[in-house]
């Protein structure tokens, strides 16, 4: 436990009640280290998270914090920046919440453009409710709704998100935990919607159900299965294959939803808004 | 100049034996007991690169860098 | 005031809702309530306030709720199939306590129904509608005036008392377009929900006096946790047996506590009627003409009014009730409202159902050829 854990952490809520060896534990690490890094303050921090594992991340955050409904966590938040743009928003998701249930709210926020980061905690699987596949469970895994292995593909959020327009998406793993922060540090940074995906591991629900031993047999994985962005352009195709790409994948100006409906409220204030 | 030392502390009380801190030390530090949670073994290897603090999930491991140098 | 103006029911809702003090509208365009959308769209931004079209409705009650958070007064309007994708948001709002008004403007269902047709049958859901013992308000007015006072009215409650409230229209008043005239009652006057005490210590979920915990808003300083789960006072989960019993006893027990407020009924000619109807919304205005119609010829009817439908005004409606030689309970439904009113009356009176489900309004005529054919 560092003095960072004890500045941020709500210490009396711990020990969390993630599985041993789970991800999010190392998740909820780098972030409250990218808050440290961006030094806001917890009073003007705004956490808010869906239902499943992930979703308890906001009860041990010492910020404003809103454990929403399955799937719904970025229209809270959306919500919660428009009426205070003040804050500083922070949305926490699933691989359920984001690729299913709130499927429709992730690329509409992509969309949207809004001011808030968005962090998925994929571990390709339905952790809490015992080990169902999600949307991003890879083909041929094994699932308690899946013994005989899956036959659903799987969503690559990342290029979801970039083709519903979203500013800013990056990707990292559990296991690259400094190169974590720093992308929540530039996601927060980024004006307009920042999505950040992170490959997770499950080493209860997935893992002993997919031939991994251990939580460690997971991160490996992770490791050995990801390529960085400056890399991934000379590896050979076919030595891709399987493998996922992590880093900074799109970053653009694109108007802001927020500052955008303020300037109206200007325009229309003044009298100078032009309507049908 | 004296070579860097390091004080490496596993909490045992919130320690949930995943192994990930002995998986990942690069020169074996830990050791576990007979909880198969993580015990600080040969703290007089640590080179202070803190991989078992950035991954513990449980945040058990605290490493400090001793100032005797 | 003394202020005349030609109103829709549906434009009403919005300028009462902005007398109350909303600043947030998110919602998803549905039939009929779509006009109040259109007219937050034009009012809210000269104001300073937001106006979102989300991507559905349940979307649309989650950005409510989360701007309530924050302290903005919020609202969203809809009909019946929105109404349903809204209801598990609802019940989040119910459990976490956090302000927010929804108008439902109700339409022919089941599903898609008849858009364009009124009804009523969402009586039941609008109290019902999602899972679990929770708290509600819901109120139905009955002309664009009340319309005007009675979404003011839901607004401050759902501030004062931490709960979502329904304003439960229907197509008819929704689109009607009528004189209204302003008196000095229809002033709506804002009322601000309850913040923390300084100098005591502050606990999210508290056991107030009133049953009513102070809330404080997101950014304010107290770095709140709010959930769905069953919280304790702190705002974290619990599963107690003896704390869940406690807290679901106050968060249900909060309306009944303050029923007086929160009740209203209106009565015409109830005293020495010996047939009396009980109807609200659209309804009401056919059965406020029967009563104006068969008094002229003599004959002793009086009408009973729930301006509030729930918490159902039991109490005023058992004593409006007493010694009457029959109560009828005109719905465009199958039968929700009359179920309460038989519960009410215990079977003191005899309490005859007058349904109409064929899309169409029940007229004077419909309620008049029915207590003669009665008598």
């Amino acid at each position: 436990m560092g003095a960072i854990h004890e500045k941020y952490l709500r210490m009396d809520k711990l020990p969390h009640i993630w599985c041993p060896g789970c991800g999010n534990g190392i998740i909820m690490s780098s972030f409250i280290r990218a808050i440290e890094k961006l030094g806001y303050e917890k009073d003007e921090v705004a956490a808010v998270s869906g239902i499943g594992c992930s979703g308890r991340i906001t009860g041990y955050m010492d910020f404003n914090t809103l454990h929403t409904t399955h799937g719904r966590a970025l229209v809270f938040a959306t919500g919660i920046k428009m009426a205070n743009p003040g804050l500083k928003v922070f949305v926490f998701m699933g691989d359920g919440d984001a690729a299913a249930i709130g499927g429709n709210h992730l690329i509409h926020s992509c969309r949207r453009n809004i001011d808030i980061t968005a962090i998925i905690f994929n571990n390709h699987i339905y952790g809490m409710t015992g080990g169902q596949f999600s949307p991003t469970t890879f083909r041929n895994k094994y699932a308690t709704t899946a013994p005989y292995g899956t036959t659903d593909p799987d969503f690559d959020l990342v290029n979801l998100c970039i083709g519903a327009g979203a500013s800013y998406v990056a990707r990292s793993t559990s296991y690259h935990a400094k190169m974590l922060t720093d992308l929540f540090v530039a996601g927060a940074l980024h004006k307009g919607f920042a999505v950040i995906e992170v490959i997770t591991h499950c080493p209860v629900n997935f893992g002993r159900r997919n031939e991994f031993d251990t939580p460690a047999d997971m991160l490996r994985w992770q490791k050995d299965h990801a390529v960085r962005t400056a890399k991934a352009d000379m590896v050979p195709m076919e030595e891709m294959e399987g493998k996922f790409v992590i880093g900074e994948l799109i970053k653009k100006e694109k108007p802001e939803y927020v500052e955008e409906y303020d300037r109206l409220i200007e325009t229309v204030r003044k009298g100078d808004a032009h309507r049908e | 100049m004296a070579k860097k030392t390091f004080m490496v502390e596993v909490n045992r009380k919130t320690c949930k034996a995943c192994g990930i801190c002995i998986a990942f030390c690069p020169v074996s530090v830990f050791t576990t007991d007979h909880d198969d949670k993580a015990v600080v073994d040969k703290p007089e290897r640590c080179t202070g690169c803190r991989q078992c603090e950035l991954l513990c999930p449980d945040y058990c491991i605290r490493v400090e860098e001793n100032s005797n140098g | 005031m003394g202020e005349v103006k030609l109103l829709q029911g549906n434009e009403a809702c919005v300028f009462g809702a902005l007398a109350a003090g909303v600043r947030f509208f998110a919602g998803y365009p549905i039939t009929p309530s779509t006009e109040i959308a259109n007219i937050f769209a034009r009012e809210l931004p000269k104001i300073g306030g937001k106006f979102m079209q989300m991507e559905d409705e349940i979307a649309s009650i989650g950005a409510v709720i989360g701007a309530s958070c924050t302290g903005m007064k919020a609202i969203t309007a809809t009909s019946g199939p929105g109404f349903s994708l809204m209801q598990e948001n609802i019940g989040f709002a119910a459990e976490a306590e956090i302000p927010c008004v929804i108008i439902n403007v109700m339409r022919f269902g089941p599903s898609t129904g008849l858009p364009t047709h009124p009804s009523q049958a969402d009586f039941m859901q609008s109290r019902w509608g999602t899972h679990g013992d929770h708290p509600v308000i819901v109120i139905a007015p009955y002309t664009a005036r009340e319309a005007y006072r009675e979404t003011g009215r839901a607004v401050n409650f759902s501030e004062k008392y931490r709960v979502p409230v329904i304003i439960l229209m229907d197509e008819i008043l929704g689109h009607l377009r009528e004189r209204v005239e302003f008196k000095e009652e229809d002033i709506v006057k804002e009322v601000n929900r309850k913040g923390p005490e300084a100098g005591v210590p502050f606990f999210p979920y508290e056991h107030t006096d009133d049953w009513i915990p102070p809330f404080a808003n997101f950014g304010s300083g107290y770095r709140c946790h709010i959930t769905g789960l069953i919280h304790d006072r702190t705002g974290f989960p619990t599963n107690n047996p003896e704390i869940v019993d406690q807290v679901m006893r106050r968060m249900n027990g909060k309306i009944d506590k303050h029923i007086d407020e929160i009740c209203r009924i209106s009565t015409v000619d109830v005293e020495d009627a010996e047939i009396v109807i009980v109807a609200f919304g659209s309804v009401a205005r056919s059965a406020a003409e029967v009563v104006r119609i068969m008094r002229s010829m003599g004959k002793k009817i009086g009408l009973i009014r729930p301006v509030t439908l729930w918490p159902f005004p039991d109490r005023e409606i058992k004593k409006a009730a007493e010694g009457k030689k029959a109560i009828i309970v005109p719905e465009m439904n199958l039968g929700q409202m009359v179920r309460e009113v038989i519960r009410t009356i215990e079977g003191e009176t005899p309490v005859h159902p007058l349904n109409r489900i064929d899309g169409e309004l029940i007229t004077p005529r419909d309620i008049i050829d029915f207590i003669e054919e009665m008598e």
